[in-house]
């Protein structure tokens, strides 16, 4: 005969049921995982630079940070160029070596090399994005900036590509890997970009 | 129709993901808890994304409905 009591099922001889421990272990783990700051913190590394891979490490920033999560994004190698001030014109695609990328027309990988095509596609990529009215890099950086999501440059790379601290945007913060580590150990979410 | 009587109105008509989730969450810092949001959208996706935003956010769901592309989504702030 089992009888329900605070801590669970007890049999009559007042032991507790396996049943009961199950509960009790249970509910402790998903009141644990409530209280867990690390589902609550998110660490991304933005590591090229082209405009099309520009755009997820900024929109997973932007809505980590709407979901409530603290985010910090650290740009490294070709990355860098999305947080630097003239990053509209760092952002660039081209055809070569991008068989998926849609072109008006059907086109050799040969003749992508063309003096010309890295303008033409990324003028082209620009347009289709606001013709469907998809938020720009701009746009992005700025909702991630408001959203208290925290940009970080690579000094090592910095260093490497000859960057100044004065070649990125307000609000840019400066740090290494052991930053970026740091970070993430304390985040569920880390992701590579 | 809805007999739900919303705070305020945000208007994502237009936006693409991320942008409708992510302003929403900007609108939705500006009520007090327990005050509703109505939030329109034509973003397919937000068919999912809405409530994944408002579950995580501590916010609820309260209702939605969708009618010639357009996406409507009542959010209650939670108290928290």
């Amino acid at each position: 005969m089992l009888q329900e009591t605070e801590a669970g099922l007890v049999s009559a001889e007042g032991q507790v049921t396996e049943e009961a421990v199950r509960r009790i272990v249970r509910e402790e783990v998903e009141a644990a995982f409530k209280k867990d700051p690390a589902k609550n913190k998110a660490a991304i590394i933005a590591s090229k630079g082209t405009l099309d891979w520009a755009y997820p490490p900024l929109i997973l920033a932007a809505t980590s940070a709407a979901l409530g999560m603290e985010t910090v994004v650290f740009f490294t190698f070709y990355g860098l160029n999305i947080i630097t001030k003239d990053f509209e014109k760092k952002l660039k695609i081209g055809p070569t070596g991008n068989p998926a990328m849609p072109m008006p027309m059907p086109m050799p990988q040969l003749l992508t090399v063309m003096p010309g095509m890295v303008p033409m596609a990324t003028s082209m990529m620009k347009s289709k994005f606001k013709k469907k009215n998809v938020a720009t890099i701009r746009e992005l950086i700025e909702a991630a900036q408001e959203s208290d999501v925290r940009l970080i440059a690579c000094q090592m790379t910095m260093d490497v590509f000859g960057y100044e601290q004065s070649d990125f945007l307000d609000g840019v913060e400066f740090g290494g890997a052991a930053m970026f580590m740091s970070e993430a150990r304390k985040a569920h979410t880390t992701i590579f970009i | 129709m809805s007999d739900i009587k919303e705070d305020r109105v945000f208007d994502a008509t237009g936006l693409l993901c991320p942008m409708p989730v992510v302003k929403a969450a900007k609108e939705m810092k500006t009520l007090e808890g327990g005050q509703i949001l109505k939030l329109v959208s034509t973003d397919r996706g937000s068919l999912a994304d809405v409530p994944a935003w408002a579950e995580d956010t501590g916010n609820q769901l309260l209702e939605h409905s969708e009618g010639n592309g357009v996406f409507t989504f009542f959010v209650k702030k939670g108290e928290g």
